[in-house]
């Protein structure tokens, strides 16, 4: 058996410190584009240092609240506030933002020093420190070099580093970044990960990304917000995202993850019992669920999370940390998807519902080799199932 | 069907063979004869005699001729300059209204070309002439100043002295202008509406305001678009007979009223035809120009 981590609950957590000077501050933000709601009151703090990730499906609004920001839309209503200013009156190239776009927008007819140094020279910056700061800017981006080159003689990468270098160069108060690993292969993706990460702590400037790739903003991301049509869902860090959803939306989207409905039917500050129709055990938390008793609730039990054991009649697997006949579900093996790192297997209960698990490939040789057809024990720790209210 | 046409010769003759004997017929070969008329001598009224003589060039090359040229490449140099001012503002408005808007706004650009030009340059007489719509404006504009004048104690203006807006070089201009303008929007509106906006933004992103993004960004994006814009304006309006024939005035006649008269009151086809294929060659500067241009932004990629 694994160890069982001593933080069970969201409330367990100590409370993530709020400062009191938030850099960004959006209170009550909404915009709507003629009948549709594309952002709908949306009240955020972000605060100095971040690296924060807007994360969601496409059309949730994510997008138009990174452009409220860079100023090229307004709110329909609420306030954006910059370091305690509101930004209302301010156009996009008053604002100390700058935004690295998806497309990179790369201005095609300059050479790449002429597109870094473009902003400085917008800002009248005398000409000796244009050049150091584009030299330095280059080289922050490991463009150095290049500078005489035209950005139809990079590649992709290097455009999309000409376009951070662009936006840098100009010391804003927050970068924003528009899906910037989209456009990459995903061997590239993965180096601009961790050079993105490395490059915001080197710079120490507020960083907010927008993505609709979950892993992307958990890999990258102090703190993210999910968002669902228009509404924040969930502001988190990433671990208290995956861990402690709050709710099916987020836990869905977040990651891979069994969701059962069922029934609250019991609830003590120490213990809850959640009995769902597609499991044949009722779920046993070590923890109580803040719900109305008998009240519809969903149990998420994330697939790693669940233990697999060979199952040869005889009597039910019993977990140490349950009653006996709760957390532990029979089932026959259906599909199995070798991934090298790890194996994915769809296990069919009783009564047709299907459960997917992860079990990490620890050996070479996996000694119990679970094959197709063969009768497991879906096991869980008591600790494991995130009880969903909405 | 999956051959190329090298493997169905047959076919294809079949198929490039009417366009091709058309265009050797009407068009290759007519221009041939006026080519070679360029080398030839009335003898006749309706005689040439193909001599090989360079009489014809060499008039054509005096300085009274030489004048109209510059005179015409003048004005259509002017009118392609005001259409590419009025143009580009336009164009820039309908690549950025709404996809309903740009729709009936392309369609009223276009809407001239449906008119015959005869009756717009005659529509264009009635609102210039000294009793013509602007002039009627600003008489009564003026009378009104004047009676405000009187009201407030000043002296009147006096009578209202009708401006002469027509049969003139202007008038020839304003009437180029007018006829031309939709030549300049139609290729800077696909130019413009092409751009990536994500780079306009960008300049604004970057500090830059408005003026200064058009500037710096939208002009040299839009530059093969309004290398187009300006040579399909300029060609037509150096060669424009119509318009300096029904609103200029007796100064403001250019090359092509020149050759009309030789190949008409005065016969003399042959030094007419020198003239034409000198406007010939001046297009072709004007083409290569543009290749240039186009070149340049193409390498550009």
């Amino acid at each position: 058996m694994t160890d069982v981590s001593p933080v069970h609950t969201q409330a367990d957590k100590p409370a993530s410190p709020v400062k009191p000077n938030p850099i960004i501050s959006f209170e009550g933000v909404t915009k709507r584009f003629g009948k549709t709601i594309a952002v709908d009151d949306v009240t955020l703090q972000i605060q100095e240092g971040e690296f924060f990730a807007l994360l969601g499906p496409s059309g949730c609004g994510k997008t138009t609240l990174l452009r409220m920001l860079a100023g090229f839309e307004t709110p329909s209503e609420g306030r954006i506030l910059i370091d305690g200013r509101d930004i209302a009156a301010l156009p996009p190239n008053k604002r100390p933002v700058n935004m690295v776009f998806q497309s990179y927008a790369v201005f095609p007819h300059m050479k790449v020093a002429d597109n870094v140094a473009y902003g400085l020279k917008m800002d009248g910056a005398p000409a000796a420190e244009i050049k150091t700061r584009v030299a330095e800017a280059l080289e922050l981006v490991k463009l150095g070099g290049l500078g005489e080159r035209m950005p139809d003689q990079l590649s992709g990468g290097q455009r999309q580093r000409v376009a951070l270098a662009r936006a840098l160069v100009k010391r804003p108060r927050v970068l924003l970044l528009d899906e910037p690993l989209s456009a990459l292969d995903a061997k590239l993706r993965d180096q601009m990960r961790s050079e993105l990460t490395s490059l915001q702590e080197k710079v120490g400037i507020t960083f907010i990304m927008v993505t609709h790739d979950q892993d992307e903003a958990l890999a990258i991301a102090t703190r993210c917000a999910v968002m669902n049509r228009g509404v924040l869902a969930q502001v988190a860090t990433p671990a208290d995202l995956y861990e402690f959803p709050n709710s099916r939306f987020v836990a869905d989207f977040v990651g891979s993850v069994n969701m059962f409905e069922g029934v609250l039917e019991k609830d003590e500050p120490n213990q809850a019992v959640v009995r769902c129709t597609e499991l044949a055990a009722p779920v046993y938390l070590d923890h109580g669920v803040t719900g109305a008793r008998g009240s519809t609730v969903w149990v998420a039990l994330r697939p790693e999370k669940i233990e697999m054991h060979k199952r040869n009649g005889g009597e039910a697997l019993k977990m140490e940390d349950a009653p006996a006949g709760a957390n532990v579900v029979a089932g026959v093996i259906r599909d199995i998807v070798y991934l090298g790192s790890e194996t994915n297997f769809e296990v069919e209960l009783e009564g047709g519902r299907r459960v997917k698990t992860f079990r990490s490939n620890l050996t070479r040789y996996d000694q119990e080799d679970f094959t197709w057809d063969e009768p497991v024990w879906l096991a869980w720790h008591a600790c494991s199932p995130a009880v969903l209210l909405s | 069907m999956e051959q190329s046409w090298k493997q169905a010769k047959t076919a294809f003759a079949a198929v490039a063979a009417p366009p091709v004997f058309w265009l050797l017929l009407f068009f290759v070969v007519p221009l041939a004869v006026i080519w070679a008329y360029t080398f030839g001598e009335n003898t006749g009224p309706i005689t040439i005699d193909f001599t090989g003589t360079f009489a014809n060039y060499a008039r054509a090359l005096e300085p009274l001729y030489l004048g109209i040229f510059a005179k015409s490449l003048v004005i259509a140099g002017l009118t392609t300059a005001l259409c590419l001012v009025v143009g580009f503002p336009v164009a820039l408005a309908i690549a950025f209204s709404s996809p309903r808007a740009k729709a009936w706004l392309l369609l009223l650009i276009m809407l001239p070309f449906w008119t015959n030009l005869l009756i717009r340059t005659f529509a264009l007489i009635a609102v210039l002439r000294e009793q013509g719509y602007v002039n009627f404006t600003l008489e009564w504009l003026w009378n009104n100043a004047s009676g405000f004048m009187t009201l407030i104690g000043l002296q009147p203006l006096g009578e209202y002295e009708p401006l002469t807006l027509l049969y003139n070089n202007t008038a020839v201009v304003i009437g180029l202008v007018y006829v031309h303008l939709p030549f300049m929007v139609l290729p800077l509106y696909s130019a413009l509406d092409r751009m990536d906006r994500s780079l306009m933004e960008a300049s604004l992103d970057l500090g830059a305001g408005h003026l200064r993004t058009i500037w710096s960004v939208v002009v040299p994006l839009a530059a093969p678009g309004i290398a187009s814009g300006v040579l399909i304006t300029f060609i037509p309006a150096l060669g424009a007979y119509l318009t300096p024939d029904l609103l200029g005035g007796t100064d403001s006649q250019m090359i092509a009223n020149v050759i009309e008269r030789q190949f008409k009151r005065a016969n003399d086809w042959p030094f007419g035809a020198a003239l034409s294929f000198l406007l010939m060659y001046l297009t072709f500067i004007a083409i290569a120009l543009q290749a240039l241009v186009q070149r340049r932004a193409d390498r550009r990629g």
